[in-house]
């Protein structure tokens, strides 16, 4: 398949507020389910050794239009809920047979409670996750939510989930998760040619697709875009943050293209780059993704930072690993976790002598153009102090 | 004001107020001298707070969330939200943490303008609100030589505390915070003195519960929001478990009783409330900027706040959770996970509509608060909910705890007053 061909179907797929993919992939099959779940992380594994498709929810995107959501909502609550709580009361998530709520902030929690009261019929299960790494306290609390979660799923597929099928879908998804750290790879080396928007939209698509298929297509890209011939341009390498939840515009992230940034890192879709190493296919896979949770995460403003030295480290790490020269901050509006964040990892930066800007954003903004100059700006001030 | 009404005002203001003001007075007091003195302190946060064991380490208390309705009751916080805003913290976020970081910005003087000291331990009891875990990362980058404790305390999802989540509270408390606090404060754990401690609680708990459900009275003799913040003071912050706290609520309960036998209603700032027109079940915290004025706006239409939500925060005790001496670690734990803000939203909503009935209010009026993701987002489902399982009118009016940008006095004003209107009418109708 070509790039473009690639891309056209990731972009219908993302463009689909009727999950049509997912309904496709029931239909398949007499009894198959599938399971949705909001950012930042869940372990997917234990809903595909369910037989089931996890379905990533990641709010309605600048296209849906919210017409009951808002009332359900203060204007100073971040977009996402509403949007979600939209794509619910349309109908639009009734494929979906059950809902994972993880612990990213309070407004999703809520979320959990609400979903409960609005979808009487539906398995929704709010998804704790430990803020304590010791393996014998947060890690035994993780390994029993988990549990619960293999028991819940066990119910609502009517069979049980065995090691084997867990330790068979924990290779499946650590090939997804090789085959996306290569794809990040890959753009670092050649920024020009993988573009973010593209990168972006391959992700999103690993939302509805079943993860061998995502896998397969992620290969796909990376095989054509080798062959793809595209003008490279001196722009300068920046890492994004903040966008870990509600989701921002596409036309955001190609207008910071376009303003004359690569992207080389990211944290869009954290659940597919959350666990760092690989997990054992061996043994005890409860035990093994517990570990892999408490010792390999992805640091994000979700998760408490258990000492101060090693506040901020995880971007810094990352602007050294990708050699980008600054970062670009883009939460959404009214994100607590974000943007009370921010100020700390503002100072880990500023003590590593990293540029940064910093603007918010709607999942429905539409005015990209104070976006563009913003980071227009910022990428002729690294160009101009790297001179 | 007839003599008895008189006299009722000044006794309480005598006993149990004066009280009151004279132990918030003197913590801070302690606090300000307590780096000096030697003594160890930990700051911590009311909802999920475990006073009785800091108490078995001998450390001062220091409440941030206190310090800035403190200071936004003194007209202060408005300055200290806009120092934090102006050094890049985002007009979005919870102004609670920003006027806290602001008071340390400029000065770090208290509320009573003594000075704050520095905290040895960052006692971060992460329960029932995410901003908790930001607020200390953020006053940590402050103090680094400071130590931090996580207690992690799982949320309520499905309405229930099961056996993992307390053990894993407990785990936490018996492997690495009382290991940690025993470090930092350099005193031995004896957990018979966290018994004494707790002995002191239910004593405490049983009290403030009878004054909280005096309010099914009619007249109701207290405000269960206005003046139940009052009453929350003590046993929500630094005093639970201490003696003072047990003798301020045994005095506020005689002084409840003799209301009821008087058949009076609430003491307001302006004197006993005549006639009780309205009784109403509040959702969400009160605004501190503009406390008395908000205040005035219920008491001079006859509203009485009969049940609040706002008075669990920092424990449900009217449900019968009680602190047990028996099982000092466990009650620990079950009272942390049961904090009023880590119960999921059915069973808020469960709550309130229990409240609406044994209250026999007329309705539910929820304050929305700008800051606080953790108790608004989902408020305007819960007020339907509430309104549709009662069949009683709810309002919804927008405010925020401590920035006093965002109290807009007419346009509350307006609101209630069309509120207090449709019962009224809602009432003729049925009579
Ligand atoms: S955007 Fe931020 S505040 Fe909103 S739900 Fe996501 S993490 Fe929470
Ligand atoms: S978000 Fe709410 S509960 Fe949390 S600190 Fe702010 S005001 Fe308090």
């Amino acid at each position: 398949m070509s790039v473009q061909k690639i891309v056209d179907r990731c972009q219908a797929l993302y463009d689909d507020l009727d999950f049509n993919a997912v309904k496709e992939w029931k239909a398949k099959e007499e009894g198959r389910k599938a399971i949705g779940y909001m950012p930042v992380y869940v372990p997917r594994e234990i809903i595909h050794a369910a037989g089931m498709l996890p379905v990533g929810v990641l709010g309605g995107g600048d296209q849906l239009e919210v017409i009951h959501g808002d009332a359900y909502y203060q204007s100073y609550i971040c977009r996402i809920p509403r949007s979600t709580i939209e794509l619910g009361v349309t109908g639009r998530l009734d494929c979906v047979d059950g809902m994972l709520f993880p612990s990213i902030c309070d407004v999703i929690r809520n979320l959990s409670g609400m979903w409960k009261l609005l979808f009487k019929d539906k398995y929704v299960r709010y998804f704790d996750a430990p803020q304590t790494y010791d393996d014998n306290i947060g890690g035994k609390f993780y390994k029993q939510e988990m549990q619960e979660l293999i028991e819940g799923l066990e119910e609502l597929g009517g069979r049980k989930i065995t090691d084997e099928d867990l330790n068979n879908s924990i290779a499946v998804y650590n090939e997804n998760r090789n085959v996306i750290d290569e794809l990040y790879a890959y753009r670092s080396k050649a920024p020009w040619k993988a573009l973010t928007s593209e990168i972006y939209l391959l992700l999103r698509a690993g939302m509805v697709l079943p993860v061998e298929e995502h896998t397969e297509l992620l290969r796909e890209y990376l095989s054509a875009i080798e062959k793809e011939d595209r003008p490279v341009r001196d722009n300068c390498r920046v890492v994004l943050n903040g966008t870990f939840c509600e989701q921002p515009p596409l036309g955001l992230v190609k207008s910071i293209e376009m303003a004359g940034c690569y992207i080389v890192d990211d944290d869009f879709m954290l659940v597919t780059r959350w666990l760092q190493e690989d997990v054992p296919t061996t043994g005890d896979p409860v035990q093994n993704l517990a570990d892999a949770f408490l010792h390999q995460s992805a640091e994000t403003a979700a998760k408490y930072v258990d000492t101060e030295e090693a506040k901020g480290n995880f971007i810094v790490d990352s602007v050294k690993k990708y050699a980008a020269e600054g970062v670009v901050f883009a939460a959404p509006s009214f994100c607590d976790p974000a943007l009370l964040d921010q100020p700390m990892l503002h100072t880990a930066l500023n003590n590593n002598n990293i540029p940064f800007t910093a603007f918010q954003y709607a999942e429905n903004s539409g005015q990209m153009q104070p976006i563009r100059e913003q980071a227009g700006t910022f990428a002729d001030s690294i160009k101009l102090w790297s001179a | 004001m007839n003599i008895k009404d008189q006299a009722s005002t000044v006794a309480e203001k005598e006993d149990s107020m004066w009280k009151q003001k004279e132990m918030i007075n003197e913590n801070y007091e302690l606090l300000s001298t307590a780096n000096e003195r030697g003594q160890k302190v930990a700051s911590t946060f009311v909802p999920g707070n475990i006073n009785e064991l800091l108490m078995c380490f001998d450390f001062a208390r220091n409440f941030p969330e206190t310090n800035a309705l403190q200071n936004a009751m003194r007209k202060k916080s408005g300055g200290m939200i806009m120092e934090a805003e102006k050094s890049g913290h985002s007009e979005d976020v919870c102004t609670y943490v920003k006027a806290d970081l602001g008071m340390m910005m400029k000065g770090n003087k208290g509320p009573t303008g003594l000075p704050m000291p520095d905290p040895d331990l960052l006692m971060l009891s992460y329960t029932g609100c995410f901003t908790f875990m930001k607020w200390f990362e953020l006053v940590r980058e402050q103090y680094p030589q400071c130590e931090t404790a996580m207690l992690h305390v799982p949320y309520q999802a499905d309405g229930n505390i099961t056996k993992n989540m307390r053990d894993y509270v407990v785990k936490q408390l018996k492997e690495d915070i009382i290991p940690t606090m025993e470090r930092v404060s350099g005193v031995k754990f004896d957990i018979d003195r966290l018994r004494e401690y707790m002995i002191q609680s239910q004593k405490a708990e049983d009290d403030l519960v009878y004054v909280l459900q005096s309010a099914k009275n009619k007249p109701s003799p207290i405000d269960a929001y206005f003046g139940g913040v009052y009453y929350i003071g003590p046993i929500f912050t630094a005093f639970r478990g201490t003696t003072a706290a047990t003798d301020y609520y045994a005095t506020l309960r005689k002084e409840i009783e003799a209301r009821v036998a008087a058949g009076l209603g609430p003491i307001t700032p302006e004197g006993v409330m005549k006639e009780e027109k309205y009784r109403i079940v509040v959702e969400g915290p009160p605004n501190w900027t503009h406390f008395r004025e908000f205040w005035k706006m219920f008491y001079d239409e006859g509203a009485v706040v009969v049940a609040s939500t706002y008075t669990k925060v920092g424990g449900v005790y009217d449900n019968g959770f009680r602190h047990d001496p028996q099982n000092p670690l466990e009650s620990l734990a079950d009272y942390c996970l049961g904090c009023y803000t880590n119960l999921n939203l059915p069973a808020r909503t469960d709550m309130l509509e229990k409240y609406i009935e044994d209250y026999q209010a007329d309705g539910l009026l929820i304050n929305s608060i700008k800051s606080c993701n953790s108790f608004s987002a989902g408020q305007l489902l819960m007020l339907r909910e509430v309104e549709q399982r009662t069949g009683k009118p709810a309002a919804f009016i927008e405010t925020d705890l401590v920035d006093p940008r965002y109290f807009s006095p007419a346009n509350v004003k307006n609101r209630l007053e069309s509120y207090f209107q449709m019962i009224s009418q809602k009432r003729d109708r049925a009579a």
